[in-house]
């Protein structure tokens, strides 16, 4: 592991002014050389591998604004401050109440010393766990650009069908991302021009032609707090997340899904996909295609078909179509008969 | 009743707690990376990026310049040394840093030594090598690995297991199958991580590295370092998971003692999770022809079994688990083959029931397609094949207990309730299958030796140079001596994990229960000899009781007739304060040269398929209940049961948590555990535990065991059959009928996964 310089800054505007180094405006937060650290669960594991190279790591954990640390919950929105743990999120009673799938998107996550760790925007910002990312001995567009991907024609059975360019087919593996992409969540950040909104859907970046730039944000912005909004469909809504193993596995097909019905009708319906997408992914079209019908087996199955028309699959990750679409009608039916 | 503590049956030992199982829980058990070493420098492996061809140039400026780096072993440093050789304490001939030439991923290019485990694991990143490479050979049908047969390759596998004429009675079989399986690359990973500590003090160097065999250990340390092996210590007190992974020393141990000499301090080199998978041995990928023909009534005519298996370019590590498959039932021919295919990999070893556990599955997966074609149940259909006698040579069981476990699992079970139909059972919108399959894993011993002091206050202590791998044997060797002399457990002490013990053999085969135990229970034996006849002597305390059979108990001697005397008062009578023996067991048959040969750190197996009398075996039944969601398909385990009869059981608990554990392995097997080549240039995928998935507690929900009562006086003298390798055998099978049994899709390569079932 290389030595690397440890800095525990006061406030966000202390941490933001500490980041904003010139190098901060030109590469990718991941590329930085000062680096921001908050459960430490994903980039510690990172520099110890060599994929993930900071001189300068600034620890979020020791800003003073409570804020940061708390739920807030009123009647039409959950307010999570950025360094709330996923366990303190999953274990919260009125998130729980109010949006099941926020909760259980957390609960099936990871481990329970690794929820306790682990920061909410820490979390969504975690990278891919692509094989071929994580050991820097292989050809990897994001960790390494222009580098190539030893993933396309290798053992690629984790790896996306949803998103995928020439250049990366690596996995966006979070599941609260998937509830709050589902939920149009909003994001707010701080940076050295002061604060601003980013709606979920446009934080995680498509890889395209530049796999290593993952987000929107600049290397000196901090997410601050995380917005969903309460609406008709989140009493009814759930993660149907489907793995190897029953507990502490990334998700080989994940559904999140929010519907608001008016007796077997959905009136509308908010659907995101995990663990067969370059990042967190909203199925819109299926959304549409279930719009107005009645919940009944067709209905459910072509929604599914159209959440997976564009899919693209390789040599080891073929199932995850039929997997995937399963996996949305199902919970499509276990959502709409939860009892709210 | 607490489930740990099974209630003792027949010929079952107390299930006395763990001597060490406080220490461990409360993190006070010293691994042998943990011992605390004065002055200690860290040592950090460079590994190749290639499978094949040479290492043309070696950059190590920029480790050299990282701050605290000590100094960097690689060719050449090794020169003055012999280099490793394959076998039983050999894990690979690959002599990494004698010779440039790369045999598989991730081989040792380099050592970094630096005062820090930080520094050395940085300048290992920055070891570059330049190479000349050649297009490697990945696995089976790989362009340029090459085939050959198996048989004479290597001491398990002398030739290939056949009897009658299998052409002939397979072609005019009323009912028959022809199928393949396989099974997958599978990788150790001990929670404890692989580590080598070497300490010379002037001539003498003492080696703290987790092992399997410190006695096999020492003597090839010393071959390879040229020195005299009495100069040589290995100290391994506690072993975090072994499965076969610590029996053969790797290239490593030499390169760690040579650092150390060079930088004339302590080097400890733990390898890190990643490297482990190509610097230690592994189970490599198996597959399987299986042909079975029968008869209407279900009797086995014909029974084929050919095996490919892959191993390394310049070794022939040979699994070749005919031996138990061809004995299993009573066929009327038996036809195997076995074929190694030679890869650029790093050189495949032990690991739990190395032969049966792939060669089993594939057998009784293709048992239970029989039963499926002869329309009987699984269960019936291997109670019509019960031999009297195995097939091959026609020599008796010792003992076999098989019929009895599949009636206590099926009735624990409750099998009569399975309705046979493919996809019958249901609950709710998961699909509910079950299955069952039969153990099996050889009954051996090998030559042991164990000093026994008792002293006049009663204290005992065990020495004996085995090793405490988790299986609990320290604890019942401490049982073996505390029974045998009369004494409370609390007054046994128990040595193990050091060379400079009374040798034993390689804690693997499960044989250690038996060959420690039976060293034990002799020494015990010379012990009482001398108390009794001290006791029953003209001026003893027993004088006149020499006819009477005497015991030992509750720290008394105890004769026929009633009369008893205090341990105490036979020791003053003696005029002594302890009484010290050291004792030397073999089994029946053992060669004249077989206890010379346990000072030389080399194993004589006896038992199995292996004695003239007749071959020893220890059996179970397991059964599984799966559930398969309808949508979805992913499988879970909700309950399973085994019941194993294995001879004398030393301890309820001990052998409980074995067989529990390898069911927990089993399921593994059946579901999650695979490491992935990419087989563009084969190298292992998936090298750590994010990827290489394990059973986790949620996937484990009911596992119960039964014991069934079984006595064996021909096995050994301690009457024990080794159950550690048993309970992993056949789980997988059990796993794969009963996913049959609930979709009617038959996966014969594992692991069984959605990607399987969904289609």
């Amino acid at each position: 592991m290389r030595p690397f310089v440890y800095e525990r800054p006061t406030s966000v505007s202390v941490a933001i002014a500490m980041a904003s180094h010139v190098d901060a405006r030109h590469v990718a937060p991941t590329q930085a050389n000062t680096q921001f650290i908050a459960g430490g669960t994903n980039l510690a594991d990172h520099m110890k591998l060599g994929v993930a190279q900071p001189v300068r790591l600034l620890d979020l954990n020791t800003l003073a604004e409570p804020a940061l640390r708390q739920i807030r919950v009123t009647d039409d929105t959950i307010r999570f401050g950025a360094l709330v743990r996923m366990g303190e999120a999953a274990d919260n009673n009125d998130v729980k109440h109010r949006c099941p799938l926020l909760a259980d998107s957390l609960k099936f996550a990871a481990s329970g010393q690794l929820r306790n760790m682990a920061s909410l925007a820490g979390n969504v910002l975690q990278r891919t766990r692509c094989e071929y990312f994580r050991e820097t001995s292989w050809a990897c567009n994001k960790r390494e650009p222009g580098s190539g991907c030893a993933a396309m024609e290798g053992f690629n059975r984790q790896h996306a069908v949803l998103g995928t360019s020439d250049a990366c087919i690596a996995t966006y593996h979070g599941d609260f991302a998937q509830a709050l992409i589902a939920l149009d969540a909003v994001v707010e950040v701080e940076g050295r021009h002061g604060p601003r909104k980013i709606p979920f859907a446009r934080l995680h970046r498509l890889p395209g032609d530049t796999p290593d730039i993952e987000t929107d944000l600049a290397a000196d912005e901090v997410i601050v707090a995380i917005d969903v909004p309460l609406e008709a469909w989140s009493r009814r809504s759930r993660y149907l997340k489907i793995r190897d193993r029953e507990s502490y596995a990334f998700a080989l097909a994940s559904a999140a899904v929010a519907l608001d019905m008016d007796g077997d009708t959905v009136r509308q319906a908010r659907i995101a996909l995990g663990g067969v997408a370059t990042v967190p992914w909203r199925a819109r079209a299926a959304e549409a295609a279930l719009q107005g019908k009645v919940m009944e087996e067709d209905v459910a199955e072509k929604a599914a078909d159209a959440a997976f028309a564009d899919a693209k699959p390789r040599e080891h990750n073929a199932f995850k179509v039929p997997l995937g679409k399963r996996t949305l009608v199902r919970a499509l039916f276990e959502t709409r008969d939860m009892k709210v | 009743m607490n489930q740990a503590a099974p209630v003792p049956k027949e010929n079952q030992g107390e299930p006395v707690v763990r001597i060490d199982g406080r220490l461990k829980v409360t993190g006070q058990a010293n691994y042998p990376a943990d011992i605390a070493t004065a002055n200690v420098a860290y040592g950090a492996l460079a590994t190749s990026s290639i499978a094949r061809g040479k290492v043309s140039k070696l950059h190590t400026d920029d480790a050299r310049a990282v701050p605290g780096v000590l100094d960097i072993i690689t060719y050449g440093d090794m020169d003055k040394t012999d280099k490793p050789k394959f076998g039983n304490t050999g894990a690979s001939s690959i002599a990494p840093l004698h010779d440039r030439t790369i045999f598989h991923d991730g081989q040792i290019i380099a050592m970094v030594v630096a005062e820090t485990f930080e520094a050395a694991e940085e300048a290992a990143m920055l070891i570059r090598a330049d190479y000349e490479d050649d297009p490697p050979s990945a696995s089976f049908d790989s362009k340029g690995a090459k085939v050959e047969p198996a048989a004479g390759k290597s001491p398990m596998l002398k030739e290939d297991v056949k009897v009658g004429d299998f052409d002939t009675a397979y072609a005019s079989a009323a009912v028959k199958i022809d199928q393949k399986y396989s099974t997958p690359t599978q990788h150790h990973n001990p929670i404890e991580l692989f580590s080598t500590t070497a300490i010379w003090q002037g001539d003498q160097l003492t080696i703290q590295e987790p092992s399997q065999n410190v006695t096999g250990w020492k003597i090839e340390l010393a071959r390879q370092l040229k020195i005299d092996p009495a100069n040589v210590r290995i100290v391994s007190p506690y072993v975090g998971g072994a499965f076969g992974s610590k029996g053969p020393m790797t290239a490593r141990t030499a390169i760690v003692a040579i650092a150390a000499r060079r930088v004339g301090r302590p080097v400890r080199c733990v390898v890190s999770r990643m490297q482990a998978f190509n610097t230690q041995t592994y189970r490599a990928e198996t597959r399987h022809r299986i042909r079975i023909g029968a008869g209407k009534d279900g009797r086995i005519t014909a029974f084929g079994h050919e095996g490919w298996e892959v191993t390394s370019r310049p070794d022939s590590y040979v699994v070749g688990g005919t031996s138990a498959t061809g004995r299993m039932y009573n066929y009327g021919s038996v036809l195997t083959h076995i074929s190694l295919v030679h890869a650029d990999r790093n050189t495949p070893g032990y690991m739990r029931s190395p032969p049966e556990t792939p060669y089993v599955y594939a057998l009784e997966n293709a048992m239970d397609e029989m039963a499926v074609a002869l329309r009987m149940d699984p269960v019936e259909f291997r109670r019509v094949n019960e031999p009297e006698k195995e097939p091959i040579g026609g020599k008796p069981f010792s003992s076999r207990s098989l019929v009895k476990c599949y009636d206590q699992a099926a009735q624990a079970f409750g099998w009569s309730k399975r309705d046979a139909a493919v996809g019958s059972m249901r609950d709710g919108d998961w699909l509910v299958g079950m299955g069952c399959a039969t153990a099996i894993y050889p009954t051996a011993s090998a030559p042991c030796a164990a000093r026994v002091r008792l002293t006049a206050d009663g204290q005992v202590r065990v020495q004996c140079g085995s090793h405490e791998i988790g299986t609990g044997v320290r604890t019942v060797a401490g049982q073996m001596a505390a029974e045998r002399l009369g004494i409370g457990m609390d007054k046994v002490s128990v040595e193990m994990g050091d060379s400079a013990l009374p040798p034993a053999p390689v804690s693997g085969g499960s044989i250690s229960t038996a060959s420690v135990c039976s060293a034990v229970l002799k020494a015990c034996d010379a012990v009482r000899g001398k108390l009794f006849a001290a006791a029953v002597a003209g001026d003893g305390p027993l004088a006149g009781s020499g006819n009477a059979k005497l015991e030992m108990e509750q720290e008394k001697i105890v004769a026929s007739g009633g009369k008893s005397a205090k341990l105490s008062d036979v020791f003053k009578a003696m005029q002594i304060g302890a009484i010290e023996e050291y004792a030397e067991f073999a089994p029946n048959g053992s060669t004249p040269e077989a206890l010379k040969k346990l000072y030389a750190g080399q194993a004589e197996f006896h038992g199995g398929d292996q004695d003239e009398d007749s071959v020893k075996y220890a059996f179970g039944a397991e059964f599984v209940e799966v559930r398969v969601n309808s949508y979805t398909r992913e499988i879970r385990v909700p309950r399973i049961v085994g019941a194993f009869a294995a001879g004398r059981i030393m301890n309820t608990r001990t052998a409980r948590s074995q067989l529990m554990g390898g069911m927990i392995w089993g399921i593994g097997q059946a579901l999650h555990e695979a490491t992935e080549i990419d087989r563009r240039n084969a190298r292992y995928v998936n090298r750590d535990l994010q990827d290489y998935l394990v059973p986790v507690n949620a996937d484990v929900k009911q596992v119960d065991v039964i014991l069934v009562p079984e006595i064996d006086l021909d096995v050994n003298p301690a009457g024990v059959k080794g159950l550690g390798e048993l309970g992993n055998v056949g789980t997988a099978a059990a796993v794969a009928s009963a996913v049959y049994h609930a979709t009617g899709k038959r996966i014969r390569d594992l692991p069984i996964r959605i990607d399987d079932l969904i289609a």
